[in-house]
């Protein structure tokens, strides 16, 4: 009795091995076939991009970067110290530690909430990821960890500019 | 080694140049009539040998800057000097300043000659590479000599491939490990099986030139170049020259992960000595190919330049011959050991033969 294995059986159909001439033109033509495949690559070109000389443009929206805003008119940093940014964060890679304001050396807008003048902390619009911004790039382990005044100067490396799309 | 080499230089250019009586014959060590004075032997010998260990290094970074785009796997190092060129500088110190450090059950003196052996057999052969035909620098006539009993370069390079093969044996051996002798028994086998078949390949150029001189070759070659009519011979030369090299897809001594090699035991400058080697003889055999089968230092389409090109000549082609080297090693998977064997015994050992007498034939006839 011979088994049939129906039709949903993939039946693998082998051509038959060939002979010393066929098998030694198919192996000199297959080595051609692959000589010719190197060498367009190599008339192609290495693909890898030398990422610190070279650098791909980056997507419109993506942000790499963080950017404390300030305010247009007083030039305060809008950040009043709340910590809602770094609690929310999910990379956790934000330490907020305030400064007091001082009469001579006022920073930020923060004593308006302090005096009640309002109910609660706004917390929005004050720290974004910048739009087309790039991660930064250390050799060391711990360079890339900055302080909040290089999130307030405008980047020279941005290449999109972070004032045009702060529409976000 | 300097020696050897001017001495097989020059003997490389005997018999062919028509007899100059105007030049002065000297004997040197009773054994060879030069007509060179003995100083400019050696500074011969200097210069082929500088030379050609200047591009070894540039021959390292030129594979690796082809095999990366080639087979798609890495970038080439670009990190070392201007385009990585002081790469292989910085590698040999790194392989210098290892400790040096062999197994307790090696044979101490074998163990430290067997790369030397590598190494000098490698650069010996490259002493018969003919660079140029008869020049005449500054009033001092630079290349052939007039020797009945040192005119025999393809037996000198075949003579030089059999003491290498005590390079791998005795390295294998003297290591004190099983693995290393094995895969020194693999080797010896593979360079012993291979060398038949060029020997073999080589026959029908002799045949076709009637001569054994590498010089009266390229002379030979000013109608053709004998890679056309001989194009059979060609083939199976550089197929068993990839693996008296041990280059891909022959490559089976650096297969680590799968096969091991002779060198297994080896680190540091040991362990470089035999890369250099290797590297040395491609050099070698590049330059047999060029001068038996590409014309030597002939230009083609009639164009004759003049002498002080010639090496110029040469060198570009080997170049050329490297490049298709690199070239294959990006192309073709590596053999296993069985289809290794039974490649040059079964297939290659009988088409050179029948070549060889395919061509007697033809020449006789």
């Amino acid at each position: 009795v011979s088994y049939d294995p129906g039709d949903d059986v993939i039946q693998v159909v082998r051509e038959p091995a060939p002979g010393p001439a066929a098998g030694a033109y198919r192996a000199f033509g297959e080595t051609l076939r692959g000589l010719k495949t190197t060498f367009s690559r190599i008339v192609e070109g290495p693909t890898t991009i030398q990422y610190p000389e070279e650098k791909v443009p980056v997507y419109p929206r993506f942000r790499g970067r963080h950017k404390l805003h300030r305010f247009e008119d007083t030039g305060l940093e809008k950040c009043v110290g709340c910590s809602l940014c770094a609690a929310a964060c999910p990379a956790d890679c934000i330490r907020v530690v305030s400064p007091e304001n001082t009469p001579e050396n006022r920073g930020s807008a923060g004593e308006r909430y302090a005096a009640g003048l309002r109910d609660q902390p706004e917390p929005v619009h004050l720290l974004r990821l910048l739009r087309g911004s790039r991660a930064r790039l250390t050799r060391s382990r711990w360079g890339t960890t900055t302080d909040a005044s290089d999130y307030t100067r405008s980047d020279p490396d941005l290449h999109q500019g972070d004032a045009a799309r702060r529409v976000d | 080694v300097f020696l050897a080499t001017g001495i097989a230089q020059d003997s490389a250019n005997a018999l062919t140049e028509p007899d100059r009586g105007d030049q002065q014959a000297v004997t040197v060590l009773g054994l060879v009539n030069y007509v060179e004075p003995w100083w400019i032997q050696i500074v011969k010998s200097l210069a082929i040998f500088l030379v050609i260990f200047a591009l070894l290094p540039i021959l390292i970074v030129y594979e690796r800057k082809l095999l990366g785009p080639a087979s798609r796997t890495a970038t080439a190092p670009n990190r070392v000097g201007p385009f990585g060129l002081m790469q292989p500088l910085a590698e040999i110190v790194k392989f210098a300043t290892k400790e040096p450090s062999r197994p307790t059950t090696s044979v101490g003196f074998l163990y430290r000659l067997a790369p030397a052996i590598a190494i000098l057999t490698a650069v010996g052969s490259l002493a018969i590479i003919p660079f140029g035909g008869v020049q005449n620098i500054f009033g001092t006539p630079v290349g052939p000599v007039r020797d009945r009993r040192l005119d025999r370069p393809p037996l000198y390079v075949f003579a030089l491939a059999g003491i290498s093969f005590y390079g791998i044996m005795l390295g294998g051996w003297a290591s004190g490990s099983k693995y290393a002798f094995l895969g020194a028994m693999r080797g010896a086998a593979q360079l012993i099986s291979y060398e038949v078949a060029q020997g073999l390949a080589l026959l029908g150029v002799v045949i076709t030139a009637q001569t054994l001189s590498l010089t009266g070759i390229v002379h030979a070659q000013g109608n053709i170049w004998f890679f056309l009519p001989q194009i059979v011979g060609f083939t199976i030369f550089m197929i068993a020259s990839f693996a008296e090299t041990n280059r891909a897809p022959f490559d089976l001594v650096e297969a680590d992960s799968e096969i091991i090699g002779y060198f297994a035991e080896y680190g540091g400058t040991a362990f470089v000595a035999y890369l250099f080697a290797e590297y040395a003889n491609m050099i070698v055999v590049s330059g047999i190919a060029v001068t038996v089968f590409l014309g030597g230092w002939l230009m083609p389409f009639g164009i004759h330049p003049p002498g002080w090109v010639d090496p110029i000549v040469v060198l570009v082609k080997i170049a050329i011959v490297l490049t298709f080297f690199i070239w294959i090693r990006a192309t073709l998977p590596r053999l296993r050991y069985d289809q290794l064997m039974s490649f040059g015994w079964k297939v290659l050992l009988p088409l050179a033969t029948l070549n060889a007498v395919v061509t007697a034939i033809v020449v006789v006839s």
